[in-house]
């Protein structure tokens, strides 16, 4: 029995409807185009009633799973809980007006804006920042644009970015596309960028080091100061990627390690939930001297109004529509209000406190590679198991809890990444792990059962490479034989 | 903290556990000095319901709504029927991450899978992605599609393409030793100047992007313009801003366009002042393994059932790194969803008729000020639901504050993005207009005279 809905192109029948409005005296001949320019139907759309169109999506909704739903803990995701708060407020009408609206009529709009720019600040100790990036990559892309654009003002824009190996994919796409090179530098055996590696690879070249930090394996980089003073001695720029910000929260900023360009994720750190991928919205933040490169538009307050700049004369341009993802920043913006400086650092501490609790349990069953002290998530390796991480992660979805994030880094084999969040009880912690012991014995004892699971989820393992060979992108109606 | 399941008994005993007495023993590897920095100058922490008075007062300072507006200009106020903001803000929906595990995304993959289906059938073409952030960052992403396939490294774009998106662009290119040439329109009718695309455009070009209906409201003619691009193996990329158009016009793949996107704003998402928004990417099967963004393909799991999965993932960069397709990792899947369950509830019928409606309202209007010798609408023909009117002897600005003081927001002045439109203003009607509006509006302009 197949328990996904049928497709909703199949379910349609001519003459039903799911819409009503009121229909016009306006009559076809005011119509001023030529009528070859007019489509004479849509064909093959679906047409519903109502009910039948509610019940097809919340039959849709009961196949995912979801922060709401159960344990989540994709690392470098930051899968925290979306405080419901945070959705009725971003969705009051008022601030849903037209981004052509008279500035004057959306002063509380330019006023969110700004008092999250104001946070942000404060968070990051960086000097400046611009909301419009609307994911992480597109801050990466903007942030190395402008980089680009400062190394340039001084007379040379330079070739290579550095990017150690156990970056994101973004980071060497995003500086590829703001016409890079990629160098790649090696971690070390602690699962950080040694000082010493760093200066070997530092030349006139060298436009920046992107550095996600905490790094994707948890771990702090506790050489930033002085890996940012031998980028600068050299005349390069230390790019930080901040998607796992979580554990910084009133911790330290990176404004005060030498960070010149930051970027940060709304979507995970700052409680906007995550879409099924997107919307999200990825900030920039600059020191003092890169502030004129920012991209525009730029939101100030003078004394009365809050205004807007469209133009800047040495800015990157204009790298999105209108101000970003607004209705996403009215989000974090309310997060931030909730928590207020008596809890932002608990953030932090818990997230800190959950990854180690796991790790601790764990790293008696998995071999952990890099035994640097753990912040916000932990990356275990399958070496030594009965069974691969796929296995494991798939088994894990008989027990309701979503898979950890799997097969990155790129430097761990069969990478486990753990990140359970601070928005998870000790309870929920204990059962995973129960989980995770339970699933090794089953690998021990029947690893067939493991290898073939999951065996209660809606579908069971798909086939990849025949969806990648012979691409079915979309439904095509069956012509009636 | 209510966002904090952890006791102060359990944090306690995870120390004990750990072996440390503070947490902050963990953050020992981080710079003592930088450290636990002062969180004095922070707000305190509101409950819920002064978070909601604080929201109230921000929301009182923005007057918009108390305006009917005639507001377009790549943004559109259409009617979002209430099933669709149900239905999407489902936990299920919401708060799921990319659906990296298939087994336990079938409701989100599938939607999206619809999604595809459904910007096929209206745009005509091929293959759609499931996303991109928005319609300027999906012009970006189509040139740089084009300049891919074709391995060429120039491209032209049209001066009446939404200036927004031709920032965009620029900004995207700026670092890509890529050669561009704007491609003026013709001052008597606002479509592209066609002659001054033949003399632009040569073997070298990959591209030409022009918007149709452009930014003025007024339709190309993408079929001519499409023909005389492929005379010279120029692909053809037609921008979108206002999706509900497709509904009404000739789908782009008719007119022998290569390339389809835009912004699909238009179904079901909200104006929240400029975002999320959703960028969609239409084109021929050709351009598939060049495509830019995450796509789902339909596949079979390992007993032989229907399932849906993110496919074609070698383009991407969490394989491909800096030799990806493009850097897009989270995209605007919960926009599209939304997208999604619009264009279903609209179905066939209600977007035929919305569709209509749209350009009905406007050449309702066009009509009724066509007696005013004070009014000129300067391209009466082939617009879809915008145009470009001006006053005589009155500027932009007096006009819209005029206007204002009547509670009637009247439309974006162009001078803003064209030096030589000093006193037009671009206005946009939609089905959310009722005759009665468009009436008194009518009115207002006459008293003008």
């Amino acid at each position: 029995m197949n328990k996904l809905p049928e497709l909703i192109f199949n379910k349609s029948k001519a003459g039903k409807i799911g819409y009503s409005f009121s229909d016009t005296k306006l009559a076809d001949d005011l119509i001023a185009i030529d009528h070859n320019k007019l489509r004479k139907e849509i064909t093959d759309f679906p047409q519903l009633s109502e009910v039948e169109i509610v019940r097809h999506y919340t039959n849709l909704s009961h196949l995912n799973h979801s922060v709401d739903s159960g344990f989540y803990p994709l690392g470098s995701c930051t899968m925290k809980y979306n405080p419901k708060i945070n959705d009725k407020v971003a969705g009051f009408e008022a601030f849903s007006a037209h981004p052509y609206s008279p500035h004057h009529l959306v002063q509380g709009n330019l006023e969110i804006l700004n008092r999250l720019e104001t946070w942000l600040v404060q968070i990051t100790g960086m000097t400046k920042f611009t909301l419009t990036p609307a994911a992480g990559a597109h801050g990466e892309l903007a942030g190395m644009m402008i980089i680009r654009k400062y190394l340039t003002s001084t007379g040379n824009p330079r070739k290579v970015v550095l990017i150690p190996d156990s970056a994101h994919g973004t980071n060497p796409a995003s500086a590829h596309f703001a016409g890079y090179e990629i160098r790649e530098i090696p971690s070390n055996p602690d699962g950080i960028i040694d000082a010493d590696e760093l200066e070997k690879h530092l030349n006139p070249e060298v436009a920046a080091l992107m550095m996600t930090n905490p790094n994707t394996l948890g771990i702090f980089e506790k050489h930033i100061c002085k890996i940012a003073e031998a980028l600068h001695r050299n005349g390069s720029l230390l790019y930080m990627d901040g998607a796992n910000m979580n554990a910084f929260l009133g911790i330290v900023k990176p404004g005060n390690l030498g960070v010149d360009v930051l970027h940060l994720n709304l979507h995970k750190t700052f409680s906007t939930p995550h879409g099924g991928g997107g919307p999200g919205s990825g900030p920039i933040g600059v020191t003092r001297q890169l502030e004129a490169f920012l991209p525009v538009p730029l939101i100030s307050r003078t004394d009365n109004e809050f205004r807007v700049e469209y133009f800047s004369q040495q800015g990157i341009g204009r790298i999105k529509n209108f101000y970003g993802n607004f209705l996403v920043i009215v989000r974090a913006l309310s997060y931030l209000l909730s928590l207020g400086r008596e809890n932002l650092r608990k953030v932090a501490e818990d997230a800190v406190l959950n990854a180690n609790y796991i790790r601790k349990h764990l790293e008696k069953l998995f071999e952990l590679p890099y035994k640097s002290k753990t912040l916000h998530e932990v990356v275990f390796s399958d070496k030594g198991l009965p069974v691969k991480t796929l296995d494991l992660a798939k088994r894990l979805l008989d027990y309701h809890i979503h898979p950890f994030t799997i097969y990155f880094p790129l430097i761990v084999q069969g990478a486990m990444m753990i990140e359970p969040t601070e928005t998870e009880s000790k309870e929920t912690l204990d059962r995973f792990i129960e989980v995770i012991k339970k699933i090794i014995r089953e690998s021990q004892e029947n690893p067939d059962l493991v290898k073939t699971s999951p065996h209660s989820t809606p579908v069971s393992r798909l086939d990849e490479v025949q969806a990648a060979r012979h691409p079915v992108l979309k439904w095509e109606k069956k012509e009636n034989p | 903290m209510r966002f904090l399941p952890l006791s102060d008994a359990d944090r306690e005993e995870i120390k004990k556990f750990l072996g440390i007495e503070k947490v902050r023993e963990i953050f020992s590897d981080i710079p003592l000095e930088h450290s636990y920095y002062s969180l004095d100058q922070l707000p305190s922490s509101l409950p819920e319901n002064r978070l909601i008075d604080v929201f109230r007062k921000l929301a009182h300072q923005n007057k918009f709504s108390q305006y009917i507006h005639y507001l377009g200009g790549g943004a559109y106020q259409h009617f979002i029927p209430e099933v669709v903001n149900y239905l999407s803000a489902k936990g299920e929906f919401l708060t799921p991450y990319t659906p990296y595990q298939p087994e336990v995304s079938q409701g989100s993959l599938q939607a999206m899978f619809e999604y595809q289906t459904m910007m096929t059938l209206l745009t005509g073409m091929d293959i759609s992605n499931s996303s991109l952030y928005d319609g300027g960052t999906a012009a970006a992403e189509g040139i740089l599609l084009a300049l891919r396939k074709s391995k060429k490294d120039r491209f032209l774009m049209a001066e009446n393409l939404h200036p927004e998106y031709i920032e965009i662009i620029k900004t995207y290119v700026q670092n890509l030793n890529i050669d561009f040439q704007t491609v003026i329109f013709h001052k008597e009718t606002g479509k592209v100047d066609i002659s001054d695309l033949k003399q632009k455009m040569d073997g070298n070009t990959a591209a030409f992007i022009f918007q149709s209906p452009n930014f003025f409201g007024v339709i190309e003619d993408s079929h001519e313009i499409s023909s005389l691009l492929h005379q010279q193996n120029v692909y053809s990329i037609q921008v979108i801003t206002e999706a509900m158009s497709l509904a009404f016009l000739n789908p782009p793949a008719e007119n022998g366009v290569d390339i389809a996107l835009g912004e699909a704003q238009s179904f079901g998402l909200p104006l929240g002042f400029g975002g999320p928004y959703l960028g969609f990417l239409t084109t021929k099967q050709e351009f598939l393994r060049q495509m830019p963004g995450r796509i789902v393909g339909q596949t079979n799991d390992n007993r032989g059932r229907r399932g849906y999965i993110l496919t074609l993932s070698t383009r991407e960069q969490h394989i491909k790194r800096e030799k990806a397709t493009s850097n897009i990792c989270t995209n605007q899947a919960w926009c599209a969803l939304r997208a999604a369950m619009y264009m279903a509830t609209m179905g066939k019928t209600g977007l035929e008729k919305i569709g209509k409606l749209n350009h009905l309202n406007t050449a309702y209007f066009v009509r009724s000020v066509s007696g005013f010798d004070h009014v000129k609408i300067r391209y009466q023909k082939d617009f879809y639901n915008e145009v470009v009117m001006d006053i005589k002897n009155m500027s932009a600005s007096d006009f819209l504050q005029k206007l204002e003081k009547k509670n009637i927001l009247a439309g974006i002045p162009l001078k803003w993005f064209y030096p030589e439109f000093q006193d037009s203003i671009l206005i946009n009607f939609t089905e959310n207009h009722k005759t009665e509006d468009i009436d008194s509006l009518v009115d207002r302009i006459g008293e003008l005279k």
